[in-house]
């Protein structure tokens, strides 16, 4: 285990794994459904009492 | 028995300072554990004084937990005012060098006094609390960890007390934002780890089922910032009682490793954590919710993705390796996109209520807030790019670059979310005196705009006169001609400064009456602006 080894994992392995995690964020974002949820949250803050 | 274990345990601790002062290695040590000695000491006295045996009254769980915030609230003011004052002298000690009061008051310890206090004690106060605030309301739930929160609030107290002390007395590791030595770094460890607890611990018995937006920034800002901390600091100490310590790293890895810290900060302390209280304050402020929530979604995530990736472009040609160089570049130019969703998201959630702006000078802030983080998160990856580094590095076009983002964008957001806090906190209908919120508002306006623009000056006149070479090839100017031609921006700067604490004091004042229950009677400054129909 020396530089080479983390260097040629983090530019590919790495790289394809937070790629794929950070598409997969958005596109469960974006999923059928959640502009209802996404809606609902925002309205958190005015539920408090105070 | 109230307040027992408290004071037996800062008894201990004051001892063990005592211990410290008695054994320490070398002077410097010595002379900090006679400050935590004498700091410890009188919080046990002060804590002895208020031990009880009445049989303590259960304490009312029901409600939220906002005795910690309020103190928290306090301090921000308190240390927004000290940091403050530390700038506008070392701004007049680079215009007037006799300002420069030998060993302890020099610039090159109050600048560090300087930078922890505004960041780690202004910014770091107003964050502990607007984030105790906001978790317990958009949780539905009270503080985890019951006196846990008060620990975290007086243990961040006396980290900050340790690192300016420290400072000034000459203790430092020399990291940039990080100059605390080894036994403060353990310190603050201890607390931010308490933090931890008590807002995760919040999060996790919430009554709310959906975690809300403001929690998520705000939770990625408490463990980025723990991980930036613990990776930088790790150091190996001389000795267990002396002040010197050596860094594990060495050479461009330590360079690295400590630009990483230090632009992680500003990503995740100044941003990640501010956008959380935005996200918070400025739909309760409007009456709205925000523009959009799945937008601030993406951000958040494009923001976390990034962000950690940039730190390299504070060291464009250096011996960073040249790769290194252009990813931090690169990320730098890709982080415009979530800064702007996040600055878009936050003004458009006024479409809609923008007459408000008329007549609500604490929305007037937030709108002013969000207009110079969108502005310092553009000029930010323009530097990054290497042609514009190139002039503008080592410059004081980088100062002001940090300014505008601080004052402007941390500052504006902090007051406003201090002004929005005080009236709730205290049980007020508003603030003592609207018109001073105004003030504080062209104030800080005006001292910002003054700061950037002769910054702008400054760095663009300083980066041209180092590169200039005459006809033979030589350069044409010694580094004291930049420093003698710069000595009006000089003076200027320190007017800005000035501008931008008047302001702050106001506020400290406004803060201090309507805590006190005062309503100031005059005509308000929004009373010829008619609401639009």
């Amino acid at each position: 285990m020396d530089y080479n080894v983390f260097r040629e994992f983090s530019d590919s392995w790495g790289l394809v794994y937070l790629f794929a995690l950070f598409v997969g964020a958005i596109i469960f974002t974006f999923r059928p459904g959640s502009k209802k949820t996404a809606d609902d949250s925002a309205q958190i803050p005015f539920k408090e009492d105070n | 028995m109230k307040n027992m274990t408290e004071v037996i345990l800062l008894g201990v601790g004051t001892f063990l300072a005592l211990l410290g002062a008695a054994f320490g290695k070398d002077a410097l040590f010595q002379a900090h554990a006679w400050v935590l000695f004498f700091v410890l000491l009188a919080s046990t006295i002060v804590m002895m004084r208020r031990v009880s045996f009445v049989p303590a009254d259960p304490i009312n769980t029901s409600g939220y937990d906002d005795d910690v915030i309020r103190f928290g609230v306090i301090a921000t003011v308190f240390w927004g005012i000290i940091g403050f004052l530390v700038g506008v002298v070392i701004a007049a000690q680079l215009a007037w060098p006799e300002l420069n009061i030998e060993p302890w008051f020099n610039f090159g310890r109050m600048r560090p006094l300087h930078t922890s206090a505004v960041i780690f004690a202004f910014c770091g106060n107003a964050l502990i609390c607007t984030s105790f605030y906001i978790v317990q309301r958009t949780c539905q739930a009270r503080l985890f960890g019951g006196k846990l929160a008060w620990f975290v609030f007086w243990g961040y107290q006396l980290f900050i007390v340790m690192a300016a002390t420290g400072y000034l007395l000459g203790s430092t590791q020399s990291k940039e934002y990080a100059e605390p030595e080894w036994y403060v770094d353990i310190w603050l460890t201890i607390v931010w780890v308490s933090y931890l607890v008590v807002f995760l611990g919040t999060i996790v018995k919430r009554k709310e089922p959906h975690i809300y937006v403001a929690n998520w920034f705000l939770l990625s800002f408490i463990i980025t910032v723990a991980m930036l901390h613990l990776v930088n600091n790790a150091a190996v100490p001389v000795s267990f009682l002396g002040s010197k310590s050596y860094t594990l790293f060495s050479g461009v890895q330590d360079a690295l490793t400590q630009w990483w810290y230090a632009h992680n900060a500003v990503g995740f302390f100044l941003t990640a954590g501010f956008l959380g209280m935005m996200y918070y304050f400025v739909p309760k402020q409007a009456g709205r919710p925000v523009f959009s929530y799945r937008l601030s979604i993406i951000h958040f995530w494009a923001l976390i993705f990034l962000y950690i990736w940039a730190g390299p472009h504070h060291l464009q040609y250096t011996a960073l390796p040249d790769w290194a160089q252009n990813l931090g570049m690169v990320f730098s130019i890709m982080l415009w996109m979530p800064s702007w969703g996040g600055m878009i998201n936050g003004l458009m959630t006024l479409s809609g209520a923008w007459d408000k702006l008329r007549t609500d000078p604490i929305l007037r802030m937030m709108v002013l807030s969000l207009a110079f983080y969108g502005m310092s998160t553009f000029e930010g990856p323009m530097m990054s790019i290497k042609s514009v580094n190139s002039l503008s590095h080592y410059t004081d076009w980088t100062i002001g670059h940090v300014h505008s983002g601080a004052l402007g964008w941390n500052g504006m957001i902090t007051f406003a979310a201090i002004y929005y806090l005080v009236p709730k906190l205290w049980g007020r209908a508003g603030m003592y005196s609207t018109r001073m919120i105004n003030w504080h508002l062209w104030l800080a306006t005006l001292g910002i705009v003054i700061y950037a623009a002769v910054m702008w000056v400054a760095g663009i006149v300083q980066g041209l006169m180092w590169r200039e070479y005459d006809d033979q090839g030589f350069l044409v100017n010694s580094f004291i001609d930049t420093v003698s031609a710069l000595h009006p921006e000089y003076v200027m700067r320190t007017l800005g400064g000035g501008l931008y604490l008047a302001g702050a004091l106001l506020m400290a004042y406004n803060v201090w009456r309507t805590i006190r229950g005062d309503v100031r009677d005059a005509t308000p400054s929004t009373a010829n602006a008619v609401p639009a129909e």
